[in-house]
């Protein structure tokens, strides 16, 4: 077992358990998100002829908790930047891989943690879960799902050094991946330009094997689906390594 | 040159040889060379902003320099960095440590990500916050610590593991004397008995004179002189080395050199 791996890991956790400031405020949004628009837009939903709105937006509402929550985990690497902690990883004797993917796991480990938070709030709504048996397998791919964009959100912030400009660089990016899903509505609704845009979009696919795993209903093939993934999380990991290996302080 | 028993041969532990660093057309470091042999503690002295960090950073492989050619510990510093953070430890002169970990944990994931196997890592962590006053604490949070016992954990943190090469960029800042004692002592201890090579830098010339066999003072991004106290204080005919000093870089205060080098590095990063 790779220790560096393990302690960069153990340490996102630690901290994240620890400031419950944080805990609460990172689950407040996707929680008002489900309860606002779930409520609200139901009836709408139903006359629309489309189904139960809250099983339609709770596997989105949960994507979201994770796309929001993993890339902001990037966050952490610019705080270690200007708090100096960086630099005593960068000196030691271990890979920079491993650092990238210890602090990514660490990352994507929280999110999926979050993501299950939601996924209770959403059956306390009247979310049902279509069988349990996948239940496992759908962790899985929530946490996966983690993994893809906390190496995204790290892989940016390498490139960031302030605490001001991330964040908003990051709300500039991540707010059309996340309304150009299908989390909140179907995109199979979209006029001709945004679906294409939609179907550009990765967080799309991460959203649809969700959908699927959790409520039985995918707009794709799974196999892109997944495909999908796969190659984003080979090819951010990729990335990543080429910048933390290159990151100087 | 000290004495420790078991070795004859005199490599180099740190050969530079016309070191550049330039951020746009500043340039902090110029064509710098020295070597320092195994074993031996080699001070590094300037004003502020003269390139001593800079310098470091270089030899601890976390910035690349703009030319120029650096081996450590025998490996070179630009294609075998990993080769090269074996075989070092760093006291940083600014704060590294995390905040938002117990001093144990801080000293824990150190000692973790130095290989110190796992049986020896209690007993160590626990002797040096010991050594610096702070074992009772050893379970609070960073950030509850005042600037003086955060730069004691980081010092015994700094000591955890035994490399060839000790890296210690302005270490005494801010410590209190029974720490700053406690530190050169265990410094001389394991030069001494385990022929440590130390490398510092410093503002505290007493400190220099007492500890380094060879001194280099650096200006500019230059190095000016590089000897032993004995010998810099006899060339600039000065009977003190804070004269010698003083006599070599100018009694000019500098207009905040450090602040224009980080000004200088955020414009010309990358």
């Amino acid at each position: 077992m790779n220790s560096a791996l393990m302690v960069m890991w153990e340490r996102q956790i630690k901290e994240y358990l620890r400031n419950k400031q944080r805990m609460a405020g990172t689950l407040a949004q996707p929680i008002l998100f489900l309860v606002t628009l779930g409520f609200g837009l139901s009836p709408t939903f139903k006359q629309a002829g489309d189904g139960n709105y809250i099983q339609y937006l709770t596997p989105g509402i949960v994507g979201m908790t994770i796309l929001f929550s993993s890339v902001m985990n990037g966050m952490s690497l610019i705080w270690d930047k200007q708090f100096g902690f960086l630099k005593e990883t960068l000196v030691a004797p271990v890979s920079r891989t491993s650092l990238l993917f210890g602090r990514c796991l660490g990352g994507a480990t929280i999110s999926t943690f979050q993501g299950l938070i939601v996924i209770a709030v959403g059956c306390l709504m009247g979310f049902r879960i279509f069988n349990w048996a996948l239940f496992a397998p759908a962790v899985i791919l929530m946490f996966l799902m983690a993994l893809l964009f906390s190496l995204l959100g790290t892989s940016l912030a390498s490139k960031f050094d302030d605490m001001q400009s991330f964040p908003t660089i990051m709300n500039l990016l991540v707010m059309p991946m996340f309304f150009l899903s299908g989390a909140l509505f179907p995109i199979k609704n979209f006029p001709g330009i945004i679906r294409v845009l939609a179907r550009a979009n990765p967080v799309t696919y991460c959203i649809d094997l969700l959908k699927y795993a959790f409520g039985g209903k995918a707009e794709f093939v799974l196999l892109l689906d997944i495909l999908v993934l796969a190659v984003g999380i080979a090819a951010l990991g990729m990335i990543g390594t080429y910048l933390f290996n290159r990151l100087e302080t | 040159m000290p004495d420790f028993p078991g070795r004859i041969n005199q490599m180099n532990m740190i050969e530079v040889n016309n070191l550049t660093k330039n951020f746009g057309d500043f340039c902090a470091v110029d064509r710098v060379s020295f070597s320092v042999p195994e074993g031996m503690i080699f001070a590094f002295l300037g004003p502020n902003g003269a390139g001593k960090s800079t310098t470091i950073k270089m030899l601890t492989t976390i910035l690349s320099p703009s030319a120029g050619s650096m081996k450590v510990g025998g490996f070179d510093a630009l294609t075998e960095k990993d080769e090269v953070r074996s075989s070092i430890g760093v006291i940083f002169q600014d704060h590294t440590l995390d905040d938002d970990l117990t001093a144990y944990e801080n000293l824990y994931y150190h000692a973790v990500l130095y290989k110190i196997p796992g049986a020896e890592r209690k007993i160590r962590i626990e002797k040096l916050l010991d050594n610096v006053g702070l074992l009772d604490r050893k379970r609070d949070l960073v950030k509850n610590f005042s600037g003086g016992m955060k730069r004691r954990v980081e010092i015994a943190r700094g000591l955890l593991h035994h490399p060839k090469i000790l890296f210690l960029d302005e270490p005494t800042l801010g410590l209190d004397i029974q720490t700053r004692n406690f530190f050169w002592a265990h410094i001389n201890k394991i030069n001494k008995e385990e022929g440590v090579t130390i490398f510092f830098t410093t503002h505290n010339l007493d400190e220099a004179e007492k500890a380094a066999t060879r001194i280099a003072i650096i200006d500019r991004g230059k190095i000016l002189i590089e000897e032993s106290s004995e010998e810099i204080k006899r060339k600039s005919e000065a009977d003190s080395l804070e004269k010698a000093f003083l006599k070599l870089t100018g009694y000019d205060i500098r207009e905040q050199p450090a602040d224009r080098v980080a000004i200088m590095r955020k414009r010309f990063k990358r």
